[in-house]
């Protein structure tokens, strides 16, 4: 038996150990289909799955768009800037549309945290959550760690430091989230101002200071400056954070030898991260892409059928 | 949650089951002697049916076709006294049963090193019964190329066809009832070695 008994990806924190070894297992057998003359299996022949964005995505959309493809599902694209959503039509109401177009699987990217937890308990409909806010991106999390699992070979003890803009980044919340419960030593590092004063809760030991981040780490992630969610100024210039917390190939050199380099992109070269660095030996940034799309297929396939359960209840 | 907890009553339900006194013994099909047997008939009519200079390869289903292929495989090197291409394939993507979430296999590689284009294949499987399975292997081979030719070997085949598919290579012919179950038991898998007929146990409705 081996299949997600729940209807929704919502986020790490609903998810057992299990499970998540469950999905990167699945993700591995998955990642071959690339590697084929035909790149593409049968297996959700027949289901819809629409994609809900109401926040502008690139990469998590396209990646999202090619695993739906390569598992055979057919696929409705729904941006918020080119729907009924610019007309005033609230969250609620588009979701109650699109459910009576009877779609197995939506994924959903809202701004709002919390916006695919309301979505779950109104629709039948599995929801995978695409990113929420701040709040969580758990396929982003499952890509990395099957990223670092690829190339590592374990995640237990092994020690990773998250650098940058904490306070804003979904990504660091499922990141921290997941890499704790799988054994790992997650450090989280950024300015004072951009860090959460309980993050320590999540799991994390929480530093100022970069080196004692990069200090024999196996794993170096950078995060963007998410200057479109910052309101206030958090530090004074961006090249202050770059002298600061900025990815340098010195600094680099304080981490282990071996030392993978990640970022979930966009990337801001020059300021969290250097050109040298980024396109560097220890860089896996495009593995983490390529991975993207198996670790979103697997949770795809893991939750076909699962449409019509009730949803898991939240843990708080 | 409501649904973790029907399934543990299930399984509670079955082994319940099983505490009661049972009616029908299992009877054994073929011992580990006579798999032996079969499969080297049966590596004997590959090398026969083939022309000795096609190029071929023996690809094993998940699970249990995997192991059976590796001893064909074996047995046909040692006729032939020369390498034969071997590869797994792992057919779960293409079930047509996907959608029932509570018997869902674990997902793994399918592991075919080599280019099938102008291969002739055969395809190793424990037990032929309804078809399905070997339908769904076909269609993944033909996503991984156009081989020459596929030919079927099978240690059991059961009747109860639901697919017009049949096996090029039989171990053993067996008549059963739609409420038994082969068990083909495999030392690498299993605690022994044997082919054994039992009846399926009476689920509890679900």
């Amino acid at each position: 038996m081996a299949s997600l008994r729940q209807k929704d990806l919502l986020g790490i924190e609903q998810l057992s150990v299990e499970e998540i070894r469950l999905i990167m297992d699945t993700a591995d057998a998955l990642a071959q289909v690339a590697d084929r003359p035909v790149k593409k299996v049968p297996t959700l022949r027949g289901k819809t799955v629409i994609n809900l964005f109401f926040e502008p995505s690139t990469r998590t959309r396209s990646s999202f768009e090619l695993a739906e493809k390569r598992l055979s599902a057919d696929i409705l694209n729904f941006t918020a800037s080119t729907s009924s959503v610019s007309k005033g039509e609230t969250l609620l109401d588009t979701a109650r549309n699109l459910e009576s177009m009877a779609p197995d699987i939506i994924v959903v990217r809202h701004a709002s945290a919390g916006a695919p937890h309301m979505l779950s308990r109104e629709c039948r409909s599995s929801i995978v959550n695409a990113g929420d806010g701040m709040h969580e991106h758990p396929t982003q999390a499952l890509l990395d760690a099957l990223t670092v699992r690829q190339v590592k070979g374990r995640l237990e003890q092994l020690k990773i430091a998250l650098i940058g803009d904490i306070a804003h980044s979904r990504v660091a919340r499922s990141d921290t989230l997941l890499f704790h419960k799988m054994g790992a030593e997650v450090w989280v590092c950024g300015p004072p101002s951009l860090i959460p004063w309980d993050y320590s809760r999540l799991g994390a030991r929480v530093t100022g200071h970069i080196e004692e981040a990069l200090d024999a780490a196996d794993v170096v992630m950078m995060l963007r400056v998410q200057h479109e969610r910052q309101t206030e100024a958090f530090f004074p210039t961006t090249r202050e954070y770059y002298n600061f917390y900025g990815l340098t190939r010195e600094r680099l050199r304080l981490a282990k030898k071996d030392t993978i380099v990640m970022h979930p992109g966009p990337m801001n070269r020059g300021v969290e991260i250097d050109s040298d660095v980024a396109d560097g030996p220890s860089s896996v940034i495009l593995l983490q892409v390529a991975n993207g799309i198996a670790a979103r297929m697997a949770v795809l396939y893991l939750l076909s059928g699962n449409a019509g359960l009730k949803p898991r209840k939240q843990s708080r | 949650m409501w649904y973790d907890r029907r399934a543990f009553c299930g399984a509670n339900f079955n082994l319940n089951v099983n505490h009661m006194p049972k009616k029908s013994v299992d009877r054994q099909l073929m011992s580990a002697a006579e798999i032996d047997l079969a499969l080297a008939r049966i590596a004997a009519e590959i090398i026969e049916k083939l022309s000795p200079r096609d190029e071929f390869a023996i690809i094993g289903i998940r699970r249990r076709g995997v192991h059976l292929a590796q001893r064909l495989c074996a047995k046909v090197e040692a006729i032939l006294k020369r390498s034969v291409l071997n590869g797994i394939l792992d057919i779960t993507l293409y079930r047509d049963d996907l959608t029932t979430i509570s018997n869902r296999p674990m997902l793994r590689e399918t592991s075919i090193e080599f280019d099938i284009n102008n291969l002739s294949l055969v395809l190793v499987d424990d037990v032929l019964y309804t078809g399905r399975t070997v339908r769904a292997a076909l269609d993944g081979l033909v996503d991984l190329g156009r081989p020459k030719r596929v030919q079927l070997a099978v240690l059991i085949d059961r009747g109860h066809r639901e697919l017009p598919i049949q096996a090029d290579y039989v171990g053993k012919y067996v008549q059963t009832a739609d409420d038994e179950i082969v068990e083909v038991r495999l030392n690498e898998e299993d605690a022994d070695e044997r082919v054994v007929l039992v009846k399926r146990p009476k689920s509890a409705g679900a």
